[in-house]
Parts: C-alpha cells; structure tokens; sequence
C-alpha cells in the first residue's frame, strides 16, 4: 500500500523532468516536434515495424510450405502415396492400435515369410512416433481426426517447421535477410518437396527437419560456445537417428567440419565444447534406438566423429601444455611428437578393430555413396532402384532451378564473409551436392544446403542493390533541387552521370532478381503440381475426350486380395509390392521393400524368370497361394514388372548362377516380340503378364496381344498355365494375381 | 452329437405330446375354416415374397379375434417381415386395413410348427367371414444347387415349400403360384394337378385340405438376380444442430449365391458379359434422400472412384460400384457418408422435446441385411432419448466422442436382424435439448485462441531473466 504511490510519483516526475527541457531549448520547433511525437506514437517504431514484417513473412512462408504440397489431396484423395509410405502407415497404425512396447516388440509375421522380421529392431521409429505423438495429442485435444490425415499431413507439417528452422539458420549464418530468403526459398524447392507432399509419410518427411535443426543447433552451439545449444544439438541429432538412417551424414559431415576448422587454425573453446558435448551426448542417445545399436562405437562408418573427437582431446592437451611451455621450440618439437603418436595410436586403434572383426568395415550402401559405380557392379539391388541412379543434369535443373546458379554465387559471399558458420554451409553445400550427383533421391539432403546458400546469395545482392538505389533516391533529389536552382554545373554532372548509370542499373538488376525469383516460384509450383503430386497408386489418364480417367488397379487388387482371399495366404510378388501388399492387402508377402535379404530376393527373381515348373518347385517350397504381377500392357502403364524383369534376373543370377541373363536377351536386346529369345518367351513372368493377353485387341488397328507399354505384338499368344490359375485381374489388367493349385493327386 | 441325440429325444416327445394334445386342445383353431386360400410365391429376386389371400370363416359359437398363420420350423427363421391386412368393401372400392400381427406359441404345436396370430380389429362373430391378405418376406430361402460354380456358369437354386398350404385350419380351397424369374427351371416336383406356363408354375387347385396338410415340393431353377446381401450394416446418424445430419454407413456385403470356383477370366469378363460372369453383379443402386450433399463412398484403403449421383425433388440415386465385381462368396466392404439439411429430419414436437424422423433400413434397393445397427448420435448435452420403432428392434445407449467433446453424445443404437426393403419406414428418436449447448464449443475456441493471445502478450512484455544483462 505504501510503494503504491511511489512509481507513480516517480514516472510523474520522470514525464515532468525531461519535457521542459526540449521545450525551453528549442521553442521554434516546438508545434513541429509535437506534431511529430503524437504522430510518431501512433505509429510503429522502425524496429517494431520490422518485426511485423518479419513475423507475417514467416507465417505466410509457413503455410505457403503447408499448401503448396496439399496439390495430391485435392486432385486425387487424402492418401497415403508410393511405397514404403504404406509400410510407416501400416506400422503407425499398429502403433496407435496397440502402444508403444507392442510396437517396439513386434515380429511382424506378415512379411518376409518364411522369416519374418522384427520391426521394432529394424527400423527408424522417429517418423511413426512422432506421427503418433501429433495423434494422441489431437486426440487428447478432442479433435477425432483419423490417424491417416496425421500421417498424410505429417510431411507437410514438418516442412512447414523446416522453413522456420531455414530462417534461424539463415539468421545465424548471415543476417535475418538471408533467413527469410531462405526460408522462402525452401518452402517451394522441388528438391524438398518431391519428398514431403501430403501423403508422402516416408521418413525423408520428418528427417530434413531433423538434420537442419541438428545443423543449425551445432552450429549455434559452435557460435555460442554454449552447453545449453550443445545439448539442444545432441537431442536434435538423437532425433534425426530415430528417424532416418541419413544421419550418417550428419555424424559424417560434423567430424569434418570440425576437422577442417582444426586444420584451418580455428580451433577454440566454443568448438570443443559444442562438439565434445554434441558428439557424446548425442552418441548415448542415439544407442537408444535399437536399429543403431552400438555402431556408433562398432561401424566404420561412425569412426571419423570418433577420431576427431579424440583428436579434439590431444589438441585441447597442447593447448594447456603450450600455455605451460613458455618455450616455442619446445613445444612445437612436443607437437610434433604427439600429434605423431595420436595419428599412429589412432591408426593402430583403427587397424586391430576392423581386423578383429569389432570394427565392422563399411556397407555397400556408403560405398556406393562414395563410389557411384560400386553399386551397379556389386549390389544389383541398389542399383535396381531408380532414385539410386546417378542425378542427370535435368533433374538437377528440374529440382534446383535457379538455385543452382545463385549456389556459387552464394559460395562466394561466404567465402568473402568467412566465419564458423558459412565454413559449415560450404562444407554442407559441397559434400552434399556431391552425394546429390551420386544418387538421385540425395538431391533432398542437399536441398536445405543450396537453399540456404543461394539466400545468401539473393539477400546479399538485393541488400546491395537496394543500398545503390537507396542511396542514390537522396543524391537525385539533391541533384534536381540544384539543377534547378542552376542551370549549369556540369563538372558536378559529370560526376553524377556514372551515379544515375548505376542507379539505375541497381534498378534493372533489381527487377531482374525479382524477375528470376518470380520465375523460380512459377517453376516450382508447376514441378510441385505436374510431377509430385502423385499418388502412384492411382493413375490419371486424358481419356480420349480430354477427360480424366483414373486408374485404380492396384487398390482394387489389393482390396480383392484383402477380403476374398483366406487371411492366412502368402503372396509372392516382385519386392516392390511387397509393403502395399501387406498394407492394403493385409496379407502375407515373401519379399518386401525392406530389402534386407538378398537370397531371398533372388529366390523370388529366379522363380520369376524361370519355366513355370520349376518356379512351381520354389513356391511350393516358399508355401506361396498367390502370385502378384504388374502388367502395364493394356493400359501403356510402362513400369510395370516385363520393364523390371531384367533385374529380377540379375538379382536371382547374383545368387543362383543358373540364371543367366544372356538367355533371355537376344543380340543383347531385351524384346518379348516374337524374336524375343525362348526362355524369355516361356519363363513365369512372361507367362503371368501375357496369358491370354493374345486374345485381347488392345488398340484399334492392332493386332490383338499388342502391347501397349512396349509397342510390340507379344511373341507367345498361346500360353497354357499348368501349375497356376488366374484369380483375379484388375479392370484395366495392371495387376494380375494368379493363384498356385496344390499338386496334383498321385491317383 | 449330445445336443442331436437330446433334440431327437425332445422331438419324439413333442410328437407323441402333440398327438395327444391334438384331440384334446384342437377345439379352438377348429372354429374357424378358410374357405379359400391363394397364395402367390415371387422368385423374382433373392428376397422371396408371398402373398396369401385367406377368406376366413368363423363356423364355431363363439366370436374369434385372433386368425393364426402357421410356419414350418424352417422357414420360420428367414421371415424377415410379416404384414397382414384385412380387405375391406368389394371389387373398386376396396381398401385394407392393416392387422397387428405377433409371434405366439401354442402348446400343441405339431412338428415344432411356429405361429403368427393376426389381431383382428373386430372380433369376428359365428358365420361372418372375413378376407385377410398376408404379406411375408422369406430372406435365404433360396439355396444354391450346384454350390459352387464357376464363372461362365449360371446360378441355380432351390426353392423348398409345400404345395400345400401349412395352416391350422381346414381348408376348402386353395391354389399356390411360383413365379420363376426365367423360363428356365431345371425342375419342380410335380404332384397332383401341377401347371407350368412361362415363368408361373402352378399348384393347384386343392380342395378340403384338413389342417397341418403338408406336401413338401422343390423348385430347381435359374435365378442370376444379384444376392446381396448385406451381412453386417452400421449407419450412424448424427445430428448437429448448426444444421446438418451427417450418416456414415459402414457395409460388409457379399454375393450369398452359389460360390465361384476356379478361374477368374478378366477376357471371358470383359468380352462376353453374358456368359463370363453371369452370376456376378457390379452396380448397386442407392436410394438417399433429396438434397444430400458431400456424398462419400471409400473403404479402409482409401476412396473408390466409380459411383455416381444423380438427384431430383424426390430422391438422389446413389449408384455405386464396388471394386472389382462380387462374384459367388467374395465379400466387399466399404462405406457411404452423406449429409442432409436438418430441417428436413429434425421436428420438434408439441411438448418442447425434438425428435428426429429417420428412414430406418437400408438404403441399397434389393438387398437383405442380415444384421443391421442404427446409431443415433445426439447432440452433446441432449438428454433423456427414446426412439419410436414401428417394430421390435434391440436398444442400447452409448457414448461416443468426437470433435471438442468433453461429456460425450449420447448414442441411441437399435440394432435389428435380418432386414428387408420392407422395413424402410420412418422410425423417430425423441429427446430433449437445451439450445445454449450449441454455444459451448465455439465458446472453447474463443477462450484458447483468447488465452493464447494473452499468453503472448504476457510473455512479450515480461522479462524472464533472472540476472540484468547489459546489452
């Protein structure tokens, strides 16, 4: 009650005191300044003003992100698309279902039959989880949303974070400008959203969230020196673990950044800090997921973070022993000793673990990374996978757009403003558009890095341009005021002629920024709706009267299966299928996408490609029902399994020797005309896809069995099926099952 | 085999009960005879109609009120529905008066014959007579022979009856016509004075049948009429008083014809449609109310593009086409959602309650469901439901939860077996509902996003930082 009235006499004095003093000092401008103040006040400071700005442009470039990738959603449905989506779908689902130890415990025995597979031990759970978390909180929220909306908005979502995640970054390695540029930038990058449209609920949705967080926190952690960012870091890349196995990138490319700064003389405290901190906390972390384990400790793969942290170690040692060491030759003959032993006892360390076994050497999968050309000659099953090609030029085009000029552009203001943290986007840009080239579907890890660049890049030239203009808007006016008042001058004309030169190419450069940024948003909105907004599983077609025909075979495949056929039945399709199968089909596959067993693989291929006999010899002995083929030849549908056949051989031939893939080639020509060779016009597959294909005029003038997808007339229009029975066909004949009789009676 | 050989004991004494029973208790059907009887069995489709016209005729002192209409055990099961009305005036001025009809038991029963008693509204006095026509629905009635067939083939089935009237009356005279849906019948037990012309088979006339005549006869005959039967149907009906009726029905339908076996030919399909899958059907037909709007039609993997809507004044016909077609025994699930202007389903009646006037049934023409559940999700806050059903249907009530609820809905569910077309009559839901709970979920959205706000505003203008940092 009694320190009521004092604030009040201290601000009335406060207002009293100082309003006098301007009044009695400057008593000609008093109406003026008054007119300003009450006007000002009405108003928003500059800074405020900025902050508005800055907080709409965020809010709009975060729902831009949101809608731009709803395209799929409204043409097609609310669904889940492609194919190792349906598998996180079908996990999420039994998440919600039955809780997290029932999921974490789960033998999947739906899958990989006879084998089956431990879910819970082989794979990312982050992305299920969190789609599960974002559930149970609406749920708990009392909005009855379906757990498929979550999971087909749980992408969008989180590139709706990853551009809030872009600006802190960008704010963090250049300026607050740089961070809205890059924020808009990412949020329409076809590189991005070719991964995370609505119903793409794959993995690579939630982890570039993951690893730009991870990188931006590092990187703050490395600015700030501070264990609390640090900490934040190492929970950000325990996330990424959870979530994609492309966190060996980060634990890959936060090694040597750190290196490079070693090596660069930039060692310092704030980095010992953030990366001792970072790498150990983030490392016990990550043990925790059980598809990890303990390779972080156990995989070459992970060895560099783990060198270079001790190496960290031996240079945090010198550095105490130079500050002991008052003598400079003392200590660099000392430097050199240690530095020696720590290389060689690191070396000797490296040798004896990955001789003994403990060590485990590097998979195939990092060394196709790292050598594109391993994967087409050892793992055909890598190669196989078409987003594992190496990228065309096009598609980087397609993906990066301008971006893939204002990258260098923006690799040179870095380089001109260097500092801890543009030395990790270069290092991020540079070894990320390297594996961009390398692999296709990497142009994703890339994306953040290009983005972040080139908004350098754009925010750096159009703060410059705008400074021109800026600038020169007050010289003009002076100009023109005295131009006026004198006619001539023109020694100051002269000066001034180079200034309106620039000003005015400020100006036109401006409008051809805006131009080509207008240009890039056009182009990625066009990428976004022509080229990754679609389902793939259901197929849209112009009719012949410019209508929308759609075909739903693979559903409708998948539904007959699900409910016309006994739930125990096992279904032997090539590997791609495998997980709708058993998502939509709730049915039991032999192979799926999680290609973790080669043999088995191979099994199903050379079955495949073998004369139907024997292939009914494999499924007996795979306890097979029904057989699944795609066939694209009514329809023109091109990847369908013939266009696939070839590397069903060279899989099943990797294993099983008897398969050569010469013998279904002729003249090294894959046909299936009549030219096509025998074995290829009587193994399983050409049998499954094509009979009674020949009785079927496909297209007006054509004879009929005239292939649509390849454009030929097929080569055997009279195949007689011993061991097997047409079950089912798909209306447009995309999916043909087939169902495998039980042996014949010896009597 | 314990459950068999006690039902053969309960059935030898039934027998020799009802052997004696009969002189004793037979007084009180035998006051009444029926001069003349005609029934007409429609095969037409899977849903089997009979319709029997009785002239009743009271010989006995004493004035009856109840006709009793006598089943065999068998077919008693698949009477889906059972209508009775009594004619009123002659020839163009005739006009029916529906009866109450009830299932009862009479002690004596021969055979386990199961009856129907028909409440007469006047008790019917000595030697007046009366015309009666009965209505019933048999649902499975029809039994696939062969079993299994496969796709060129086409469905036969049998029909199993009696040629003659199952009654507890004598009856004078009496004819039984079966109309087939095609000309071709394999066969029919052919009794005395049998006639086959076109698509009828005709049996009869019989005179002066004693009560509990029996004549059991099959029909073999071609019926290609889809089988669809629904096995399970669940509509949900909720209402929501900012002004729609949102109905969500979830279908397990299956061909319940002669099972397919072996090959499905998608060629034979496509290209002789009518030998390469005659028995099969794709199209369903759904009749909604007028003025429906957001009409979905999907299943558990996602929506299923091949339906069409077409609406008038009167109705909105709904046709849909399952994925792939249904042939003998294959199943399909899916589910239909629509909504419906209120105004047009929600009254309220005289006494301040509201109630809701549905159709109860299934909307799909020709079908049989053979377990049908209705849910009626009231509003939040409503209270005290009761539904009007103009016939026996089990009710439960429970809650369910959906956007924004804190309390829950209330849920009126009325669950019936074996529906038919028939039953598509209104049912009403009466409860009470104060109108300010209309307010409460906008309320909830308001105060978040108020608070929230708030909560900004606080955070940006309280400082946090426990020590003063010099900037």
């Amino acid at each position: 009650m009694v320190g009521k009235p004092e604030p009040v006499n201290g601000t009335a004095t406060a207002k009293t005191g100082p309003s006098p003093s301007p009044a009695t000092s400057m008593s000609g401008l008093k109406p003026d300044l008054l007119n300003n103040l009450s006007f000002k006040t009405l108003k928003l400071k500059t800074k405020q003003q900025e902050l508005l700005i800055r907080v709409s442009i965020l809010c709009l470039v975060y729902i831009l992100a949101f809608i731009t990738r709803l395209f799929s959603v409204l043409r097609y449905e609310s669904m889940i698309h492609e194919f190792d989506p349906y598998f996180n779908y079908r996990t999420t689902l039994y998440l919600t279902e039955k809780g997290f130890y029932d999921f974490w415990n789960w033998f999947d025995s739906e899958s990989w039959y006879p084998l089956g597979r431990i879910i819970g031990g082989t794979l990312y759970p982050g992305l299920m989880v969190t789609a599960a978390l974002i559930y149970w909180t609406l749920r708990f929220l009392s909005f009855a949303v379906h757990i498929r909306e979550v999971c087909v908005l749980t992408a969008p979502f989180f590139a709706s974070n990853t551009t809030l995640v872009a600006y802190f970054f960008g704010k963090e390695i250049w300026d607050t400008g740089a961070g809205l540029v890059a924020a808009a930038l990412i949020a329409i990058c076809p590189g991005y959203i070719s991964r995370s449209v609505a119903g793409s609920y794959d993995n690579e949705g939630v982890a570039i969230f993951a690893l730009l967080l991870t990188f931006y926190l590092f990187v703050k952690a490395v600015n700030t020196g501070s264990l609390a960012w640090a900490l934040a870091s190492a929970f950000g890349y325990f996330y990424m673990v959870s979530a994609w196995g492309g966190y060996v990138f980060i634990i890959n490319l936060i090694p040597l950044y750190v290196l490079v700064l070693l090596i660069t003389g930039r060692y310092s405290m704030r980095l010992y800090v953030a990366y001792n901190c970072t790498y150990i906390i983030g490392m016990l972390l990550a043990m925790q997921i059980r598809f990890v384990g303990f390779q972080h400790v156990q995989s070459g793969e992970h060895m560099a973070a783990m060198g270079v942290f001790f190496l960290m170690q031996v240079f945090y040692f010198l550095d105490w022993v130079r500050h002991l060491l008052s003598d400079t030759k003392m200590f660099q003959a000392f430097l050199r000793i240690t530095v020696t032993c720590a290389v060689g006892i690191g070396a000797v360390a490296l040798g004896v673990g990955t001789a003994s076994g403990y060590i485990s050497p590097w998979t195939g999968r990092f060394y196709s990374l790292l050598d594109p050309t391993y994967a087409k000659d050892h793992i055909p099953i890598i190669a196989s996978v078409s987003e594992h090609q190496p990228t065309a030029w096009s598609s980087f085009m397609f993906d990066f757009h301008i971006l893939l000029f204002l990258f260098p552009a923006g690799l040179y203001f870095c380089f001109k403003r260097l500092s801890d943290a543009t030395i990790f986007i270069v290092m991020y840009g540079l070894t990320s558009m390297y594996f961009a080239g390398v692999m296709v579907r990497l142009i994703l890890v890339a994306t953040p890095a290009v983005c972040l660049i080139s908004a350098i890049a754009v925010s750096a030239t159009i703060k410059n341009l705008t400074q021109l203009v800026r600038a020169k808007n007050k010289v003009p006016q002076t100009g023109s005021t005295k131009g006026g008042s004198s006619t001539k001058g023109s020694s100051k004309g002269s000066v001034d002629q180079s200034q309106p030169f620039q000003r005015n190419g400020a100006t036109v450069l401006l409008f051809g920024a805006f131009y080509l940024l207008s240009k890039y948003a056009t182009h990625c909105t066009w990428v976004t709706s022509e080229a990754y907004s679609s389902p793939s599983i259901v197929l849209a077609a112009r009719g012949a009267h410019g209508n929308r025909v759609i075909f739903d075979d693979y559903r409708e495949a998948y539904f007959w299966l699900r409910q016309n056929t006994p739930p125990d039945a096992k279904v032997m399709s090539w590997w791609d299928y495998g997980y709708q199968i058993t998502a939509m089909g709730n049915r039991t596959v032999i192979v799926d996408n999680n290609t973790w067993n080669n043999t088995h693989i191979a099994t199903v291929g050379r079955a495949m490609s073998s004369y139907e006999d024997e292939a009914y010899e494999i499924m007996r002995s795979l306890d097979v029902d029904y057989v699944l083929v795609v066939f694209g030849g009514v329809t023109g549908y091109s990847s369908d399994d013939i266009n696939k056949f070839l590397w069903m051989v060279r899989i099943g031939g990797g294993v099983f020797p008897v398969i050569k893939e010469p013998d279904y080639l002729v003249n090294g020509e894959y046909r299936v005309d009549k030219g096509a060779a025998p074995k290829m016009l009587n193994c399983l597959m050409y049998k499954l896809s094509y009979y009674r294909f020949g009785e079927l005029t496909t297209e007006y003038g054509k004879p009929p069995g005239y292939d649509r997808a390849r454009g030929v007339e097929i080569g055997n229009k009279d195949i007689k099926l011993e061991h097997l029975e047409e079950a089912f066909t798909t209306s447009n004949w995309i999916v043909r099952i087939y169902k495998v009789k039980p042996p014949n009676n010896r009597w | 085999m314990d459950a068999l050989r006690s039902l053969g004991r309960v059935i030898v004494a039934f027998w020799i009960l009802s052997h004696l029973s009969l002189l004793a208790y037979s007084s009180s059907p035998q006051d009444l005879q029926i001069l003349s009887a005609e029934r007409r069995i429609d095969l037409s489709s899977h849903i089997v109609k009979v319709f029997l016209t009785l002239k009743v005729e009271n010989t006995g002192g004493s004035p009856v009120s109840e006709v009793l209409l006598a089943f065999p055990p068998t077919q008693v099961d698949h009477i889906a529905s059972l209508k009775a009305a009594l004619t009123v005036g002659k020839k163009k001025k005739k006009s029916y008066v529906p009866l109450e009809v009830n299932p009862t038991d009479l002690p004596d029963a021969p055979n386990q014959t199961k009856y129907f008693s028909i409440s007469l509204l006047n008790p019917l006095n000595a030697g007046e007579t009366a015309t009666l026509e009965v209505l019933y629905i048999l649902t499975h009635s029809l039994e696939p022979f062969p079993a299994e067939i496969n796709q060129a083939e086409s469905q036969l089935v049998y029909f199993r009856d009696s040629a003659i009237i199952l009654s507890p009356y004598y009856i004078k005279q009496q004819t039984t016509f079966i109309r087939t849906p095609s000309t071709k019948v394999e066969s029919f037990t052919r009794v005395e004075s049998t006639n086959r012309a076109g698509t009828e088979i005709k049996y009869g006339p019989y005179k002066d049948r004693p009560a509990y005549s029996y004549s059991p006869v099959i029909v073999h005959f071609e019926n290609n009429k889809p089988f669809a039967v629904v096995e399970e149907l669940v509509r949900e009906v909720e209402i929501s008083h900012w002004g729609n009726l949102q109905i969500t029905e979830h279908y397990r339908l299956s061909h319940a014809g002669a099972r397919h076996k072996g090959v499905f030919s998608r060629v034979e399909y496509q290209s002789r449609p009518s030998s390469g899958g005659i028995s099969s059907f794709k199209h369903l037909l759904a009749r909604l109310p007028p003025r429906v709007h957001s009409v979905f039609y999907r299943d558990e993997i996602g929506n299923i593009s091949s339906s069409h809507l077409r609406i008038d004044y009167l109705k909105s016909d709904l046709e849909i086409e399952p994925r792939y077609p249904l042939f003998g025994g294959w199943k399909a699930t899916f589910v239909i959602g629509y909504g419906l202007p209120l105004e047009d389903f929600l009254f309220e009646s005289p006494d301040g309650r509201r109630y809701l006037n549905f159709t109860f049934g299934c909307p799909l023409a020709e079908t049989v469901v053979d377990k049908l559940i209705i849910k009626v999700v009231l509003p939040e806050g409503s209270k005290d439901p009761s539904a009007v059903v103009p016939f026996s249907v089990k009710q439960h009530l429970e809650t369910k939860y959906s956007y924004l609820d804190v309390a829950g809905r209330t849920v009126v569910v009325l669950e019936k077996e074996n529906v038919v077309p028939e039953h598509n009559s209104p049912f009403q839901v009466y409860y009470s509902f104060n109108p300010i709970f209309m307010l409460a979920e906008p309320l909830m959205l308001v105060s978040t996003f108020f608070f929230v706000f708030m909560a900004s505003i606080a955070y940006l203008h309280i400082d946090f930082s426990i020590c003063k940092t010099s900037s």
